[in-house]
């Protein structure tokens, strides 16, 4: 039988959860969230909008098919959505010590120890999913035997940040061949973002979150996914609104649909739980189309406040909220799902398409 | 408001069922036909349903508005359409059989003829799933990769086809349902044979190349008709390509996909969907490489299947329900999650949880079946096992298919007389316990992976559990047995009887069940006990009252608060359909809960089975989706502190929990455990029947073969055998001389002090009779005694049944009456029972008593129109019961009980009927008598009037039975048939004055004609074959014979009585004379 180290997780409010660690076994904080994903780790887990949260996967087993090389290709991360593990830990029911696949070139708890993440297995996820369902997302603690102490590890709330600071790019770089240019303002880019345009036959400079590209010369802007708090990126929502006089297309992804709502004048707000997961179904205003899509947001646009001059593109179809925006004259929309999808569903990756046509 | 969406020209809907239970063809179709009409009531759609088979939910009141007990065939749902004027009709929930008979209703023009509109996908894009070569094309629009097959017609193109695409390769017929036909030929001399097979059900067949070895993988996609689409599921085989997902373990999710596989298949599933321009739900199979994005589609299911049932129970997704309302017209935004009410049906179920399918085979029931799996169907049930581990999900599952193993480890070994090795690489239905005799044998997951290409990551999952269960023997006793281990044990879905078995070794068999109490308590003592967990289709990301649940030991808190009220009514189910156990008890179990819940009590059902009504969790309270187990029944009891707990409506499993559950202090609602036991109780219940003066044929329990022959020196040949432990093959047997006998028990069973075998003298030519009946406290409150048509020495659930008995004596009647009454207070019964009898004369004998609800309870009430598990339950519940006023001799109508055999999806299995039962459905239908009521059943199970341009053969046993088919032969004669005859037969014939052709058996190959030839050549639509009796040497004669039938999908009759009832009836009346009256008009 293996003996793995004890490891705990303990919540704010004071619930505790016994679990048993692999991964790298040091202690931890941040701020608890639950995915109900049944697939992609590997990509969640490298997604930057995880930045400083705990990662409760509900799906209970975990680690399965194992993790794929680190390659890059075109400056770009070529299985994963960035350079390194964003979360601050991870918690499944059960871990898969094996794992089979072609094209896996180590394990979960290999590659969580490279990165010195630890995870934590054999925890009642869906009790803790149901608590943080009533709850809200909370902040919690992961004490791993051995390691810092639960009186050690202090709390760690990543809202308290800028988070899209810690995560973004700090310098421009330039992806892809084409002959128009898409200025891509990394909030914490998703990897697949960058493939999904590039593919598409256009070059992307991916400038960093405060970057003012209004400088240089470009056919469309793309806003970003990113971690926490949007009002966190001020500078981001300043430049968006000068870009905004330039009457050129942009387009956004989640963070990015959020920068763009506040740009235009209306607000956000922080949901109870968020939405994180592959089953997200969202309804194009005014039509009978429907789309499954990919979620992983923990803040929401209040539609209410949208301008006169602004609608709503989608909406959410189990709780109403907002799924998107669109300028009711200029070409200027964003999803607050992703389309790029990776992890998830694919069936909204047509919103590149759009964008593409309207440079 | 009613949505402007749907069509409000649709008042009338039939809908076409599946028929009798077959192999590949099931109780999945009941539920899916159960869950479309309700989906029809809701709207307020009147509704008609044809399907002969009487035992299903769908086919009871309140279920359908009009229930036509007919054959799913052209010409008798044309005179169902012709009388009932439908609006719409619903193809794609009744299986391949309503499938097909929609495709033909279309193409012969009489749905448009009588205006009737096909709801969901249309016919065409039926048809471009259903003919290969038409879908090969399709596909190929959208560049979606399919198998390539070549469609040949003759065995000659069959050949050059596979020697250009190269061996080995793989073998389908068109247009045939679950692998009919199908399968893997490694050379040109298997193609031969297997094409000239699959020509007889198909005018085409398709050869293609074979992968085996890839992964199977499989989608559950919906889409409406605004184009909306979702993949409800997807499943993996753990059984590479190669074995029909009929015939492989599988599980949901899938495990080994990332996630990329996973959406690059999820993606093209859609676009495929989407051009085929299904509406409602399909199927969509992939053959997927392990070591690449490689994939080839396989095939596309345009209708509810298998899988879909199984997708709707492992997501608690009600795939039917949505389709049916889809067929209607309504999107898919228009409708809500039922299991959390208020979120929309458009979304993609999230599991917090894995299943595993795992098929339950009968091979050892069938004389001469090959045990090897491969791609045509050949299992006959199925279980899904819910937990948050593999190994909790694989040791769960392989306990419910309940054929003796205890989950992965700790089982008797199964033999494998030529080596692990090819035991592993030549799959049978014992496979997975082979590859715990592999690790045993110090196998690495390496070389089991290259004998079976089953994912290493399954393999290595397995080895986790065999690893524990070392652990587990090296502990010597339980108090040794560490908490951590006992813990970890528990996750991986190990029983306190496999916990027991391994720490405890040889002092566990000496006590089996006092050892399995110990691990319990000290399990409990130690707080290791399972957690009760909602199925809510999200997750929990939304909140949801959903009542379907399960149990794991991976969970530290429940999902559900118990009240402990006393307010419930446990009712345990029936679990894995298999030979003698199916839809029936599934019928019996949704009654009981319907009853429950009328009387006002909280109807709670334990049951494991996914292809049942029972396991909707629309049917009743609360839903246990678990093992039927003493162990985990127990736990479900004390979470749940019911009132009281029904055993007699689930068949014989729960039964056998009787004594145990009262031991335990658990309420049996009903007749008490102790009858129960007297009544299962070879030896009570026989002192009982000597106390009462009831006779009952002679038998006795014997130790050695001196003994047995002393017995037969008194009762004489033939005699019944049945040992109580089986070596190998059939457990039971008429032995007619002392050879046969002496054989019987050297190959068949082991005769030892150990082992007893019960030897019972066989009454020829003597009646059997059904008695079941309900009674309260002691006295019979309804009954209903029905007639086999055949002999006794044909088993029960294989015989034809005609209810009310029309050759009975009144005598007879009321003697059965009398003696039923006498056993009825002598066991207290309280509760629904059935006794068997013999009658010869106006003698009468029981052969057996079960204190429970038999397989002839739905037929029976339906035909009397009176529910008698509804009273029963009524009973169980203590509420009095009235006798009602009606019985069966107000009846001016017979109700026929056939049974249907899967032979034809048996390779080499010898289509005999014996005293083991071997058929895997029935069907029931309503005539003005006998004769008609008979050809109607029989057509429903697939016999056919022999065509007047075809001949009949005729070779039938003994001189008693060639007499008894005498005026069978005058009636085919004067019908103006040919009839074939083999040698004597074809003498007492022609010395009788009939005329009939002589034709040779396979063993006299120098003489014309060969009886082979002709039905190879179909010249013979027809064969009545009798064996003299079920010796080896007379089986072996006619096995050739009646093999060729089945492979040449010729009907097929090898009892006389009832060769002779269908000639009568199909001489005497013309299909066209069948009257066309639904159930509620008799």
């Amino acid at each position: 039988m293996r003996e793995p180290k004890r490891a705990t997780l303990v919540l704010r409010d004071g619930t505790r959860f016994e679990g048993k660690s692999f991964g790298y076994p040091a202690s931890t904080s941040g701020e608890v969230v639950f995915n109900t994903a049944m697939t992609g780790y590997p990509e969640s887990l490298t997604d930057p909008s995880y930045e400083g949260q705990i990662l409760v996967t509900t799906y209970p087993i975990l680690g399965n098919y194992g993790v794929p090389p680190r390659r890059r290709l075109d400056g770009v991360s070529e299985y994963l959505e960035s350079d390194r593990i964003h979360p601050k830990a991870i918690i499944a029911q059960d871990y898969s010590y094996n794992h089979s696949h072609w094209q896996a070139t180590r394990s979960l708890g290999e590659w969580l120890e490279e990165e010195k993440i630890p995870g934590i297995y054999g925890i009642d996820t869906r009790a803790l999913t149901k608590h943080l369902r009533e709850q809200g997302s909370m902040l919690g603690k992961i004490i791993i035997e051995g390691s810092a102490t639960e009186d050690e590890v202090p709390w760690y709330d990543p809202n308290q940040e800028n988070l899209v600071a810690k995560v973004s790019t700090r310098e421009v770089s330039v992806h892809g061949e084409g002959d128009k240019t898409v200025v891509l303002v990394d909030c914490g880019v998703k990897h697949n973002i960058i493939r999904c345009l590039t593919k598409r036959g256009v070059k992307v400079v991916l400038v960093p979150w405060d970057y003012d590209f209004n400088t240089i010369p470009y056919d469309g802007l793309f806003i970003s996914n990113g971690p926490g708090n949007p009002d966190m990126a001020r500078t981001t929502v300043e430049n968006i609104r000068k870009a905004m006089e330039t009457g050129k297309p942009i387009c956004g992804i989640c963070m990015g649909n959020q920068l763009l709502s506040l740009a235009a004048g209306a607000k956000t707000y922080k949901l109870k739980y968020g939405h994180r997961s592959h089953n997200q179904p969202v309804r194009r205003v005014g039509t009978n189309e429907c789309y499954v899509t990919s979620q992983n947001h923990g803040f929401a646009v209040d539609t209410d406040t949208l301008p006169a001059d602004w609608e709503p593109l989608f909406v959410n179809m189990n709780d109403g909220t907002n799924e998107g925006i669109r300028h009711k004259s200029m070409p200027w929309f964003s999803a607050q799902f992703h389309p790029e999808a990776s992890s998830g569903p694919k069936d909204t990756e047509f919103l590149f398409d759009d964008f593409i046509k309207l440079l | 408001m009613k949505s402007p969406n749907i069509d409000p020209s649709i008042k009338k809907v039939l809908l076409l069922g599946s028929g009798a239970l077959k192999i590949g063809e099931a109780g999945e179709f009941d539920y899916s036909g159960s869950q479309a009409l309700k989906a029809m009531k809701e709207e307020g759609i009147t509704t008609v349903l044809i399907n002969p088979n009487i035992a299903t939910v769908q086919t009871s009141d309140g279920f359908a508005d009009k229930i036509y007990f007919l054959p799913v065939t052209k010409a008798f749902v044309e005179k169902v359409i012709e009388r009932e004027r439908p609006d719409g009709i619903l193809l794609a929930f009744g299986g391949q059989t309503a499938l097909n008979c929609g495709v033909e209703l279309y193409r012969s023009g009489i749905l448009d003829k009588y205006n009737v509109k096909v709801l969901g996908t249309p016919v065409q894009a039926i048809m471009d799933t259903e003919d290969r070569e038409l879908f090969v094309r399709k596909l190929d629009e959208i560049d979606i990769k399919t198998i390539k097959s070549q469609a040949v017609d003759t065995v000659e193109e069959a050949c050059s086809a596979a020697s250009r695409l190269g061996y080995p390769v793989i073998v389908r017929a068109a247009y045939a349902l679950g692998g009919l036909g199908s399968g893997f030929c490694d050379n040109e001399e298997e193609l031969i044979a297997l094409t000239e097979k699959a020509l007889s059900f198909s005018p085409q067949v398709l050869v293609e190349k074979s992968l085996k070895g890839w992964k199977e993988v499989e989608y559950e996609v919906v889409r409406d008709r605004f184009d909306n689409c979702i993949t409800v599921c997807n499943m993996e085989n753990f059984d590479p390509l190669g074995i029909h997902t009929g015939e492989s373990i599988v599980v949901a999710p899938s495990q080994t996909l990332t996630n990329e596989d996973y959406h690059y298949l999820r993606k093209l599933a859609i676009k495929i969907i989407r051009h085929i321009g299904i509406v409602g739900e399909c199927n969509v199979q992939y053959a997927f490489d392990p070591a690449s994005m490689e994939y080839r589609v396989i095939e596309v299911n345009a209708r509810l299947s298998r899988s879909s049932a199984l997708a709707s129970k492992a997501t608690g997704y009600p795939l039917a329900f949505v389709a049916a309302k889809l067929g209607l017209g309504y999107g898919l935004f228009e409708l809500s999650n039922s299991v959390t009410k208020d979120t929309s049906a458009f979304f993609e179920p999230a599991l917090d949880y894995i299943v595993c399918k795992i098929p339950r085979w009968d091979l050892g029931k069938f004389h001469g079946v090959r045990r090897e799996i491969g791609s045509s169907m050949k299992s006959v049930g199925e279980v899904m096992a819910i937990g948050r581990t593999f190994e909790e999900v694989i040791q769960k599952g392989l306990r419910m298919i309940g054929q003796g193993m205890h989950g992965f480890v700790d089982n008797r070994p199964v033999p494998v007389p030529d080596g692990i090795d090819k035991a592993l690489a030549e799959p049978t239905d014992k496979r997975i316990f082979v590859i715990a005799q592999a690790f045993e044998a110090g196998y690495s997951v390496d070389r089991i992976h290259d004998l079976t290409k089953i994912d290493k990551w399954f393999l290595y999952r397995l080895q986790n559990i065999f690893d524990t269960h070392k652990e587990l023997k090296e502990a010597k006793s339980l108090d040794e047995l560490s908490p951590a281990l006992l813990r970890l044990a528990k996750e991986q879905g190990f029983s306190d009887f496999q916990i027991g078995r391994a720490v405890l070794g040889e002092k566990f068999a000496a006590s089996v069940d006092a050892s399995m109490g110990a691990v319990r308590a000290k399990r409990i003592e130690l707080g290791i006990t399972p957690v009760v967990k909602q199925i809510d289709t999200l997750a929990a990301e939304y909140p949801a009252q959903t009542n379907y649940l399960y149990l794991t030991y991976n969970g530290t808190t429940n999902d559900v608060d118990y009240l402990h009220d006393h307010r419930s009514i446990v009712v345990l189910g029936s679990g894995a359909y298999r030979i003698g156990s199916s839809v029936e008890f599934d019928w019996c179990s949704v009654n009981a809960l319907l009853t429950v819940k009328k009387e006002g009590w909280r109807s709670v059902m334990i049951n494991y089975n996914p292809e049942t009504v029972s396991t909707d969790y629309d049917m009743c309270d609360r839903l246990y989706f678990d093992e039927l187990t003493y162990e985990r029944v127990m736990d479900i009891l004390d979470l749940e502190q019911p009132h009281g707990t029904i055993l007699s409506v689930g068949g014989q499993i729960p039964n056998n929990l009787a004594t145990r559950l009262d031991a335990a202090g658990v309420n049996i609602l009903g007749t008490g455990a102790r009858s129960i036991d007297n009544a299962e109780d070879r030896n009570q219940f026989s002192a009982m029947l000597d106390r009462l003066g009831i006779d009952q044929p002679r038998w006795r329990e014997l130790t050695s073969l001196a003994d047995i022959n002393n017995f037969i020196d008194e009762v004489g040949f033939p005699v019944l055998v049945r040992p109580s432990y089986v070596l190998s093959g059939a457990a039971m047997n008429v032995c007619s001389n002392p050879e046969e006998l002496e054989r019987f028990l050297r190959l068949a069973a082991n005769v030892s002090k150990q082992h007893p075998v019960v030897v019972s003298e066989f009454i020829q030519n003597a009646k059997e009779i059904e008695m079941d009946a309900v009674a309260q406290n002691g006295e019979i409150k309804v009954y209903a005694i029905s007639e086999h048509i055949e002999y006794a020495g044909v088993h029960s659930g294989d015989a034809t049944i005609q209810f009310p008995p029309q050759k009975l004596y009144v005598e007879t009647m009321r003697r059965i009456k009398k003696v039923s009454s006498q056993i009825a207070r002598a066991l207290n019964i309280s509760g629904p029972f059935n006794i068997q009898y013999l009658a010869k004369d106006n003698d009468i004998k029981v052969i057996e008593c079960n204190l429970r609800a038999s397989r002839s309870f739905p037929f029976v009430s339906k035909v009397l129109k009176i529910n008698f598990i509804d009273l029963a339950t009524k009973v169980m519940l203590g509420i009095p019961v009235e006798k009602p006023a009606k019985n069966a001799f107000d009846l001016d109508y017979v109700g026929i009980k056939a049974s249907q055999f899967s032979f034809s999806r048996l390779q080499g299995a010898d289509p005999v009927l014996g005293v083991d039962m071997s058929s895997t459905g029935e069907v029931g239908c309503i005539g003005q008598d006998t004769s008609e009521a008979l050809l109607k059943a029989m057509l429903a199970v697939g016999m056919r009037i022999p065509a007047k341009d075809k001949g009949v053969l005729l070779s039938t046993g003994t001189p008693k039975q060639k007499a008894d088919l005498l005026d069978s032969a005058h009636m085919l004669h004067n019908a103006g048939y040919r009839i074939y005859a083999t040698g004597g037969t074809h003498r007492f014939l022609n010395d009788n004055g009939i005329p009939a052709i002589r034709v040779y058996w396979p063993s006299q190959p120098d003489e014309q004609p060969q009886a082979l030839e002709l039905l190879h050549n179909h010249e013979i639509d027809l064969v009545v074959n009798v064996p003299k009796n079920l010796t080896p040497v007379e089986l072996s004669n006619g096995r050739k014979i009646r093999r060729a039938a089945i492979d040449l999908n010729i009907p097929l009759l090898t009892n006389a009585r009832l060769a002779g009832a269908f000639i009568r009836a199909f001489t005497t009346l013309k299909e066209s004379d069948i009257e066309i009256r639904p159930w509620d008009e008799y």
